[in-house]
């Protein structure tokens, strides 16, 4: 393999990761335009306005919300938990894309990351925002939410540390944290390009108190990427820690459906599911608009492909083993959980989930539909809504029908619990459209290290390091020159 | 091109991480101790009446027991307001004629209450009960304060959940005889040798009066439900 690669001959069968004809300067030139041009594009403004409808929609919403208390929503007893949590369960699931791309395939050295990176953790960052709204309003009383914390009180009270529901605030908020930190470092040496590039003088300002002093010195990269390696490692547990605590919040539970030692795993690889679902849905149009084509290649889109095929899978057999366990137990409840699902009173939406979820998605293991955008982004649909009823499925189908049939009662959302949801999406979305205007949403310096300049050569370099001249090279100056 | 920024900036960024630090546990420290306030509180804020009725007058001059009024503070959860016939039995003879009394009259000849404004109002969510307090040696005092001694009513204590669970940590420091229940003044600044040969001292006769009366344990005392259902 050593051979391979030092063999001058040697080409690499996949196609690059960084389209041909571009160099420093029209990377840098390229992204920094979407970020300094002035005043809008039509199509951005065009869907700013709708998305920003959206986000309104969703602030009026919390309002009467506030005002009126949770009766609002469609919750009820059995059924205490549905929409917010699905939907928290959901967004949160979503954001552990952005993490996997920018903390795992950083320690994995896959240099396919490197343009999809900013934007999938700036994804990450508004789906954690979104989905800390539904348990932050769900008490009811958002106003002493501050109670979730282990603040010193007048009530002299703590939060019960044998709660999976206080590892819950402890997980996200962390996970919030870490990905804002990890975010915004990423963000320092192309906050100090944009610093240089832009003509203008409170742009130069602005984006200088971003870039925080950052002069590009060698000092400055040493540290920069000590500090990122540093929060990669910290992050890459976190992949895997914030959805296993979500899924506590289930597991820990004594009701049918939720009680399973396999929602850990299954849990988050459903997050990484949804959330390289997500991450396509908003960079095929993404890139289409702003054709980025040069910057998210086919083999960033066929990667992301793969991955969730084998998500996927996975996902699969979780679905699979919930159904052996529910008979393996041989108890009456989970049997009839099992059954309740599948064909109770909301069994079509189990259908549609494997539908979803199991069995269009299995159309990627043809290469000529993960070269095809537009498959792909109506499968990526389809995962987002199957993931959704992924969620229902557990958390509504195994209140509404527990062990007392006189406790039974049926869930019929509110059209508050609609708007909450889609009002959510129009403010991730906002979100976005602000990031992918104001912020540069590939990193330029990074895709640098990608062009073919900027490989080291180790033949040179051994010959460097010999006091060999490169061949054909100008001479190094030395110092009295 | 000219720098954009002073060289003092430097500075003034490393210095922004620690002030930044510093202010936002100022402000936090400031937040919570502001619960504790009067502001939020309303201790030692006098509440206004529709009749200025006071304690101090007939606490502290008359001499009347709380009991007189309060007469279902030894059987039920609330102490009980008196109801205007309580007023009526005194004030049908003295001062029957005083202006300040004329909402009494007036509630007594159309037969309809006087609206009270609550001074001491706990939370819904907490079910207290007066009873359990005053039979277990916790005298009036120990919460209201020196009734006798306000012309207005006012809380002394800021009824938040650390103040209960103060005394439900450690009732020993503030128990009392059951006998001594009503007294204005306690502990005693010269107990009666009668009634106390060896004197009053918390730290023996607290311990021993818990004991007595059978109090429950910490855990107990201090478990959700006692107080939250």
């Amino acid at each position: 393999m050593a051979d391979a690669v030092k063999n001058q001959d040697y080409v690499d069968p996949r196609p690059p990761v960084v389209g041909p004809g571009l160099d420093f300067r029209s990377i840098t030139q390229k992204i920094a335009d979407i970020v300094l041009m002035r005043g809008f594009k039509k199509g951005w403004v065009f869907g700013f306005a709708i998305v920003f409808l959206g986000s309104i929609m969703l602030f009026n919403t919390i309002a009467y919300l506030v005002l009126k208390g949770v009766g609002i929503w469609g919750n009820n007893i059995p059924v205490g938990w549905a929409f917010d949590i699905i939907n928290f369960v959901w967004w949160i699931g979503i954001g552990h894309a952005g993490t996997l791309i920018s903390a795992i395939l950083l320690l994995l050295r896959q240099s396919w990351r490197n343009s999809i990176n900013r934007f999938a953790e700036a994804m990450t960052l508004f789906a954690v925002a979104c989905a800390g709204m539904f348990p932050a309003l769900h008490t009811g009383r958002p106003w002493v939410d501050y109670w979730l914390f282990p603040i010193p009180n007048t009530m002299q009270m703590w939060p019960n540390f044998r709660s999976p529901l206080m590892w819950d605030v402890f997980a996200v908020t962390t996970y919030f944290t870490v990905s804002l930190l990890f975010w915004f470092m990423g963000l320092i040496p192309d906050f100090a390009s944009l610093r240089d590039t832009a003509k203008k003088k409170w742009q130069k300002i602005l984006f200088g108190i971003l870039a925080m002093g950052w002069r590009g010195d060698a000092k400055h990269w040493h540290r920069y990427e000590t500090a990122y390696l540093l929060l990669a490692g910290l992050s890459t547990p976190l992949v895997l820690s914030v959805h296993s605590v979500v899924s506590f919040d289930f597991a820990t539970g004594i009701v049918p459906g939720w009680h399973t030692t396999i929602f850990p795993p299954y849990f988050v690889a459903g997050a990484i599911y949804a959330g390289f679902a997500m991450v396509l849905t908003l960079a095929i149009p993404v890139r289409k608009y702003y054709h980025l084509e040069d910057f998210i290649t086919l083999r960033h889109i066929r990667n992301c492909c793969k991955v969730m095929l084998a998500t996927g899978l996975i996902v699969a057999y979780g679905y699979l083993m919930e159904q052996f366990f529910s008979w393996y137990s041989s108890s009456t409840y989970e049997m009839f959980m099992m059954k309740n699902r599948m064909f109770g009173p909301y069994g079509y939406m189990y259908w549609i989930l494997i539908l979803c979820n199991i069995l269009i998605p299995q159309l990627l293991w043809w290469k000529k539909m993960r070269d095809n955008l537009a498959v792909i982004f109506i499968i990526c649909m389809f995962i987002n809504v199957g993931m959704w009823l992924e969620r229902f499925v557990i958390i509504v189908m195994s209140l509404n029908r527990d062990f007392t049939p006189s406790a039974w009662y049926m869930y019929r959302p509110t059209i508050f619990d609609f708007t909450m949801f889609f009002g959510t999406v129009g403010f991730f979305l906002t979100c976005m459209f602000l990031f992918i205007r104001f912020v540069p949403m590939i990193p330029i310096f990074e895709m640098k290290t990608l062009l073919p300049e900027a490989q080291v050569d180790e033949k040179k370099v051994e010959d460097l390091e010999n006091g060999k001249a490169p061949v054909g090279a100008t001479p190094l100056p030395q110092f009295g020159d | 091109m000219p720098q954009l920024f002073h060289r003092s900036t430097n500075t003034l960024a490393r210095l922004s991480i620690v002030i930044g630090v510093l202010l936002a546990g100022l402000v936090l420290g400031l937040l919570l101790e502001a619960n504790r306030t009067p502001f939020v509180t309303r201790a030692y804020v006098a509440r206004e009446q529709p009749v200025q009725f006071s304690h101090k007058h007939h606490v502290g001059d008359d001499g009347i027991d709380c009991r007189y009024c309060h007469t279902t503070v030894e059987t039920t959860a609330t102490a009980g307001m008196p109801p205007t016939k309580t007023c009526m039995n005194c004030h049908s003879q003295l001062f029957a004629n005083s202006p300040y009394l004329e909402i009494v009259r007036d509630s007594w000849r159309l037969d309809r209450p006087i609206k009270w404004t609550r001074v001491h109002d706990l939370p819904d969510f907490v079910y207290f009960n007066h009873s359990i307090h005053v039979n277990k040696g916790v005298g009036c005092s120990t919460c209201h304060g020196r009734v006798d001694l306000m012309p207005l009513m006012w809380n002394v204590a800021s009824l938040q959940m650390e103040w209960c669970l103060e005394c439900h940590r450690n009732p020993e420091n503030f128990i009392r005889p059951k006998s001594k229940i009503t007294e204005m003044v306690w502990p005693p600044k010269e107990p009666d040798p009668k009634e106390f040969p060896n004197g009053w001292n918390q730290a023996v006769d607290g311990p021993r009066l818990v004991r007595e009366y059978k109090i429950q344990p910490k855990d107990v005392m201090i478990s959700c439900s006692t107080c939250h259902r």
